[in-house]
């Protein structure tokens, strides 16, 4: 009897478990389980040698909080699934761009990260193009005008008016996947903690959690806490730097000059805990390298309490005045329709009314004693983005308060073993952009054989191309800004 | 919301930039600053700090290399020429691996923020002596001195140096009132401030960025990953950092530097401190 894994997250379990469907088989279950409100949330290919490959298809209902590990072997080719389901077309794009295999019947098959490409073939692709006397074509990037990271867009406009945006990305393209096989090693920590430099604590924890359960590892509880402090104070840190950035793009200058020093006091904050402002050096497995004694604790509450008091000050002027309001609401619509079928996750699918959440929805056992409320709104626009970051915020902060006072005293650190040989496990963490989730595969060596991971930014570029149709090519920006997605973290 | 309540509001916030460089900088308690590196102090020879380097930024001296030979060093070896404990502080991410297993105290992460150097020499660090960032010479500084315009590029940078770049522009840091700006346009600019390893799928728009910036133009280098790749470097997908057809004037270490370090360097370079 075949059968697919069925998994918490940041559970291992041996390879065996898995067993390949036919092709078919899988295609049309998968198929089935998308279309019945799973949510593909890795897919991927591990070569077994010439033309022959396995597909390995993680999909998660959010709803049980259990993850789902199918696959089946192929040759040279497999079924496109993404005219039906199109939260797989960047999966199916990526699978042939890394391993060759055709994913049959896909629309638009064009580069990810053009991997190998040569100087003059960067960013080189067929994009998608609107015909008539009226329309023309907008080019901007790779190199934009701000302190950003890399990446081209190309507008398709009638007069003002966006009709479609293409991405072509893979300007930020390192080779860190490729880098961790084999591993782990004295490097891996590292890449993972650079695979997206803004979310070091939440690639960290993913990784940790991972590679935890493969070695059949239980961390303290007091290392979790520390580890979801951190994890909090970076979403912190990021949506106070986003809120600001939002008000800076429209010109309302007092919220984007008080969140913009807002943002530091968080990063300070992490800061206080390990001496790194983007918590380098914190997560590392078998808990955390750095403990909190009580004049950290002290410390961090009352420099929390200080910034909870500039934001109270700083944000819902932003969203009371009507100079704004004007800006943010109907701009860069998405509807939930959309955002379920492109698969979008974190404050970008909450904004248009989702209710996904890692912390809620795949807690790890044992469940954690804070009630957690998922942060959403329903219009799907840049005030809604703005918004569910604002809700998560204020949660993020009580959470923290909560969490550091009732630290139990277990101990930060606890002794690692080498990961179980022949294991699959799968780590979801709720980064601040969204859902990170690190797919890990050892083989009979015990060595890593594939590391997958998936940034929220991958599902969710595809998001701000669609939200930009019918919009002012001039409210780009804010739109852009609104999702804030990482580069590095889709190019890897 | 009116008017009257953002003026309100305004009053409450307060004056928050920083009195640095007046004053000195305030730093967290944990914060890992240049290392110091002392050769002599390294007796057991264990060569430990090597191994556990992620970039490769620790060099032994040969009677380390070679065990064999440590039975005949002598204490002057270790001190001696070129052949001696170093770290090149370009490369080092500061994750402190080498001063925790190092039992002689070799190797010690302090709290200098001041990191900045203008050869890449220089960030080879062997004892106690660091020589930190000259200003450019009188006839660039007439030029940039009270006007300095840069053009950052990331390539492939993670978006950790970006964003302590990004926060000088913050009313804590204030950068334009050094006479530091970021431009929009190379051909606005006076030089690129690079970030990242530079990717090789990045290397055709860096030159084609370099190439729009008017003469004379300078480059400065953030992050480990610029100045030699970091973890990245000798990744087939990498230039392992600044290719070599550009000319650096000012290498800021780090992974990444704290935006005082990046500060510290800006106005090294601009000669706006003395000590």
């Amino acid at each position: 009897m075949r059968s697919r894994l069925t998994l918490r997250n940041a559970e291992a379990a041996p390879l065996k478990a898995i067993e390949p469907f036919s092709a078919a088989i899988f295609a049309e279950r998968l198929l089935r389980d998308l279309k019945g409100g799973y949510r593909l949330i890795s897919y991927f290919a591990q070569k077994t040698g010439g033309q022959n490959a396995r597909l390995y298809a993680v999909i998660a209902y959010d709803d049980d909080g259990l993850l789902r590990v199918a696959a089946t072997d192929v040759a040279g080719a497999f079924e496109s699934l993404t005219t039906d389901t199109p939260q797989a077309h960047l999966f199916e794009r990526e699978i042939f761009e890394q391993t060759g295999l055709v994913p049959k019947g896909h629309p638009w098959l064009k580069p990810v990260r053009f991997t190998g490409a040569s100087p003059e073939g960067m960013g080189v692709m067929k994009f998608h193009r609107v015909e008539g006397a009226a329309v023309h074509e907008v080019a901007v990037g790779p190199v934009h005008a701000g302190i950003i990271e890399p990446g081209h867009f190309r507008f398709q406009c009638e007069g003002e008016t966006v009709l479609h945006l293409d991405t072509a990305l893979g300007y930020q393209h390192r080779g860190v996947e490729r880098s961790l096989k084999g591993g782990p090693d004295k490097r891996s920590i590292h890449y993972i903690e650079t695979l997206a430099g803004d979310t070091t604590i939440g690639h960290a924890t993913a990784w940790c959690q991972a590679l935890e359960s493969l070695a059949g590892v239980d961390i303290s509880f007091r290392a979790r806490g520390i580890r979801e402090i951190a994890l909090e104070l970076e979403r912190l840190a990021n949506h106070v730097g986003d809120i600001g950035a939002l008000a800076g793009d429209i010109g309302f200058l007092p919220t984007a000059a008080w969140c913009g020093r807002l943002r530091g006091d968080f990063l300070n904050m992490t800061a206080v805990i390990c001496g790194n402002r983007f918590g380098r050096g914190l997560v590392r497995p078998g808990g955390v390298a750095f403990d909190l004694a009580k004049s950290q604790v002290a410390d961090i509450l009352n420099r929390l309490n200080e910034a909870h008091e500039g934001l109270d000050a700083a944000v819902p002027m932003l969203f009371d005045s009507p100079s704004v309001l004007s800006r943010f609401e109907e701009t860069g619509r998405l509807s939930i329709h959309h955002a379920v079928d492109l698969g979008l996750v974190g404050p970008a699918a909450r904004a248009c009314g989702i209710e996904h959440d890692v912390r809620k929805n795949f807690t790890r056992r044992p469940e954690p004693s804070t009630r957690f409320t998922i942060s959403t709104w329903s219009t799907g626009d840049v005030f809604a983005r703005g918004m569910v970051r604002w809700l998560e915020i204020q949660r993020s902060i009580a959470y923290v308060r909560d969490r550091i006072r009732g630290l139990p005293e277990d101990g930060s650190m606890r002794p690692m073993k080498p990961p179980r040989n022949a294991h699959v496990a799968v780590s979801l963490v709720e980064g601040w952009r969204g859902e990170i989730c690190h797919t890990a595969i050892t083989g009979a060596d015990g060595k890593l054989a594939l590391y997958k991971v998936v940034d929220p930014s991958f599902h969710n570029w595809m998001g701000l191309a669609v939200a930009m149709r019918g919009q002012q090519i001039s409210d780009f920006p804010l739109c852009n800004k609104s999702f804030n997605l990482s580069y590095c973290g889709h190019d890897l | 919301m009116g008017l009257i309540d953002i003026l309100l509001a305004r009053a409450k916030q307060g004056h928050r930039t920083i009195g640095y460089p007046k004053n000195p900088p305030v730093l967290p308690e944990l914060f890992q600053g240049r290392p110091i590196v002392r050769p002599e102090l390294c007796r057991s020879g264990c060569g430990k700090c090597a191994d556990v380097c992620p970039t490769g930024a620790i060099t032994l001296p040969t009677h380390i290399k070679n065990p064999e030979l440590l039975l005949f060093a002598t204490s002057d070896d270790a001190g001696g020429g070129d052949d001696t404990l170093s770290l090149d502080v370009g490369r080092c991410i500061f994750c402190g691996e080498c001063e925790k297993v190092c039992g002689d105290k070799a190797i010690e992460f302090t709290k200098e923020h001041r990191m900045a150097a203008s050869s890449r020499e220089a960030l080879k660090l062997s004892g106690e002596t660091y020589e930190m960032a000259k200003a450019l010479d009188k006839k660039a500084l007439k030029v940039f001195g009270r006007s300095l315009k840069l053009r950052q590029v990331s390539a492939g940078g993670c978006n950790a140096c970006e964003a302590d770049i990004n926060v000088l522009n913050t009313v804590v840091f204030d950068l334009g009132r050094f006479g530091i700006q970021f431009a929009a346009s190379p051909r606005h600019a006076d030089g690129l401030l690079i970030t990242g390893p530079v990717t090789k799928n990045m290397e055709l728009a860096l030159r084609k960025t370099w190439d729009a910036v008017p003469e004379p133009k300078i480059v400065i280098a953030v992050g480990a990953c610029a100045i030699n790749g970091g973890l990245y470097a000798g990744h087939a997908e990498t230039r392992s950092g600044i290719p070599s057809w550009l000319k650096v004037d000012l290498y800021i270490p780090g992974c990444p530097p704290h935006p005082i370090t990046i500060l510290d360097g800006l106005l090294r370079l601009l000669g706006k401190l003395d000590e």
